[in-house]
């Protein structure tokens, strides 16, 4: 993985220096509450319902085990020994001292980590497939150019300031969307033209929130070198003209919607034409130099299914369905992607313990060359595990609860840390998230239910991605009481087998909480009464059509 | 009253007369002004005319209005803008930084904010990532490795 410079370290040191020095100064009083919120903002600090919420960015998902050591002492030493990996591939501490985290940052700054720009205003941690760098279907490692994303949005002078906040996602693999870059401000799709040069598709527009919409091509071939200027244009574009009157219509989906797609190209290429062959167009050179980090760790010759993997698949049948869910193929034969869990029934989805945290290290560092990732649906993969290694992983991660065989069904839930934590929440997450798991805890069952996203969101602001969940929940309040919203229908466009991402569509008027289970069960029954052989829950919701769903749920169709 | 500053201390203004877009686009004409160029004005509407300015103000009607950074740095590089570029409005010390990189070299500071804090403020960074005003270069251009 990418590992700082001299110039890397510098700067992250500087920006320790300068957000101490802000945190004196707003509470010595010589800076205003609503002036001191854009700067703790774009050091990862929220205040929450009940204490300050910070958010640790984990670029592009990529962490080493020394990392996760760091994020372990912090939440011993800072917080109540927890923390919570979120669908943006960060990590979350809830209780912090406002006070304390000016010391927590130069902490982590010791491990390369940092908390730049993951809220505000400003272009926010790029993310992209949590598998990268490590599955055959990609056509290229795209962290690389996420890397240099990286730098090339942190304290960029320009975008501090921008209308509302800006996220770019990066996708490699062919036919698929493994980042969901559909529902992102920026989307690209690193591609190959005929002539097997690298570029991007890149879409513009998309976004989940209070506005679901699905990104529009704004290029549909941008030669590797022009990345970063024409990023620049589209930012630029966006700068001056999106809207700052109204925080609801201020993403860019909203600037791209009103313009129409056609006069936004123009826009962005007029802007593009006067800088892209000027100094910040990308050199090969320094492609080479962040491609550097990204090589291959030293891989043994190994052979796919050695003896000893096939011989434990056939004599447990705990291990076989685990390594039927959370393992996936790696383009080294001999080895393989391996995801651990955050998903026990009890726990919040993506919440660990500190003693967790440090165990994670240690199976990374003894299995998986000290590396690991973390993903949008909340969990964390050890990437270069040798296939010969699997049983004993296995072993060791059910032992620390990291095994939930559950991968890609339907209680690998992805949820917001909701009414309880979150000062936007409408309603709560984690208990609907807790009552569904604890309904279907039968995993005969949940295998023949088969892939399966169920997302719950807390409020609008869709950060637990309801509106990409196949069943999607949207906490609402009516007059001042929890209810539970229920779409259908939604993709993220990652799923195998079923590439094209869409926004789900609600089903109809809300449920309390504690209707919620037996709602979920009524469409699961109806699925399952009317799905052909071998129909995911998707494609059968596709074939069947809205109405007879919620002719299921609501006793007639209209 | 606001602080005038450049990136070394406090400097004294010299007063021009100073226009909007609209009165000047009315009556063309007279030396040595001074353009007042609110936040939902960009660069582009002005374009190479800038350079009849001995000065142009751009504002921050609010100090988390960032279009201003866009609109400093359009005149600096593109329309090559040599005159003074102030910083007016909501010019507050934990922005300096950003607007000195996208090419303001004045700023009306506003009058609660602390000048020596904000004259240490310039100097936040020693390193940046991306081409800017100061340096066309960015930093992938200029690594010693």
């Amino acid at each position: 993985m990418y590992v700082y410079d001299q110039y890397d370290q510098q700067l992250l040191n500087e920006r320790v220096t300068q957000f101490k020095g802000q945190m004196a100064r707003y509470l010595e009083g010589k800076i205003a509450e609503d002036e001191f919120l854009p700067l703790r903002l774009q050091n990862g600090i929220y205040v929450q319902r009940y204490a300050p919420m910070l958010r640790v960015a984990i670029p592009y998902g990529q962490l080493n085990s020394d990392q996760m050591r760091a994020l372990a002492k912090v939440a011993r030493d800072y917080d109540k020994g927890y923390a919570h990996f979120s669908t943006r591939q960060n990590v979350q501490f809830n209780w912090p001292a406002l006070e304390q985290c000016p010391d927590i940052l130069a902490d982590l700054a010791e491990v390369q980590m940092h908390a730049v720009q993951t809220s505000g205003n400003c272009i926010r941690n790029t993310t992209t497939d949590e598998y990268a760098g490590v599955i055959a279907e990609e056509v290229v490692d795209p962290r690389p150019y996420c890397e240099i994303i990286r730098q090339w949005s942190t304290f960029h002078p320009e975008f501090a300031f921008l209308p509302r906040k800006f996220k770019i996602a990066v996708n490699a693999v062919p036919g698929e969307d493994r980042a969901a870059i559909a529902m992102h401000d920026i989307g690209l799709n690193i591609i190959k033209n005929d002539a097997g040069e690298v570029g991007y598709r890149v879409l513009v527009g998309g976004g989940l929130g209070r506005t679901p919409i699905l990104g529009t091509e704004i290029c549909d071939f941008l030669p590797e070198q022009h990345l970063l200027t024409y990023l620049d244009a589209i930012i630029r574009v966006y700068n001056q003209f999106g809207r700052r009157d109204n925080k609801y219509k201020a993403r860019i989906k909203i600037l791209v919607k009103a313009l129409g797609i056609e006069r936004m190209r123009e826009l962005v290429e007029e802007e593009w034409n006067r800088i892209k062959d000027g100094e910040g167009q990308l050199t090969q050179a320094e492609l080479a130099r962040v491609k550097q980090h990204f090589v291959d760790p030293s891989y043994e010759d190994l052979t796919d299914e050695p003896e000893t993997l096939i011989s434990a698949k056939a004599e447990n049948k705990g291990f076989a369905r685990w390594l039927s869910r959370n393992v996936r193929a790696h383009k080294k034969p001999g080895y393989a992607v391996v995801t651990l869990t955050l998903k026990q029934i009890g726990t919040p989805p993506g919440d660990v313990t500190a003693e967790q945290m440090d165990q994670i290290a240690e199976l990374s560092d003894e299995f998986s060359f000290g590396e690991l990732r973390s993903t949008h649906q909340q969990n964390l993969v050890l990437p270069d595990v040798e296939q010969r290694e699997l049983f004993n992983v296995w072993q060791k991660a059910k032992v620390l609860g990291l095994a939930t065989p559950t991968l890609g069904l339907l209680t690998n839930m992805i949820c917001c840390p909701g009414g309880d934590f979150c000062a936007l929440a409408n309603a709560k997450s984690i208990p609907v998230a807790e009552a569904i798991q604890a309904r279907f805890d039968n995993l005969d069952y949940l295998y023949d239910l088969g892939e399966l996203d169920l997302n719950i969101s807390g409020c609008m602001n869709a950060c637990g991605h309801h509106h990409i969940g196949h069943i999607g929940v949207l906490g609402v309040d009516k007059k001042g009481e929890e209810f539970y919203q229920v779409s259908l229908g939604g993709n993220s466009g990652g799923n195998a087998g079923d590439t094209s991402a869409s926004v789900g569509k609600i089903l109809g008027p809300s449920f309390a909480r504690d209707k919620m289970p037996d709602v979920v069960a009524t469409i699961l029954d109806f699925y399952v009464a009317n799905r052909h052989e071998g129909e995911t829950f998707l494609e059968a919701y596709r074939r069947i059509g809205h109405d007879s769903y919620k002719g299921a749920v609501y006793g007639k169709a209209d | 009253m606001a602080k005038l500053i450049n990136t070394h201390g406090e400097v004294a203004n010299t007063p021009l007369t100073q226009v909007t877009f609209e009165q000047w686009q009315a009556s063309p004409n007279g030396n040595s002004l001074e353009l007042f160029l609110s936040s939902d004005q960009t660069a582009d509407l002005i374009g190479d005319q800038c350079k009849s300015f001995a000065r142009i103000c751009i504002d921050f009607p609010k100090f988390s209005d960032g279009r201003g950074y866009s609109a400093a740095r359009l005149l600096r590089e593109r329309y090559g803008f040599n005159g003074e570029l102030r910083a007016v409005g909501d010019v507050l010390i934990d922005q300096l930084f950003f607007m000195k990189r996208c090419g303001f070299d004045t700023f009306a500071l506003r009058d609660d904010q602390v000048l020596e804090d904000a004259l240490a403020a310039f100097s936040t960074f020693s390193v940046s990532y991306q081409n800017d005003v100061l340096d066309q270069k960015p930093l992938f251009r200029r690594r010693m490795n």
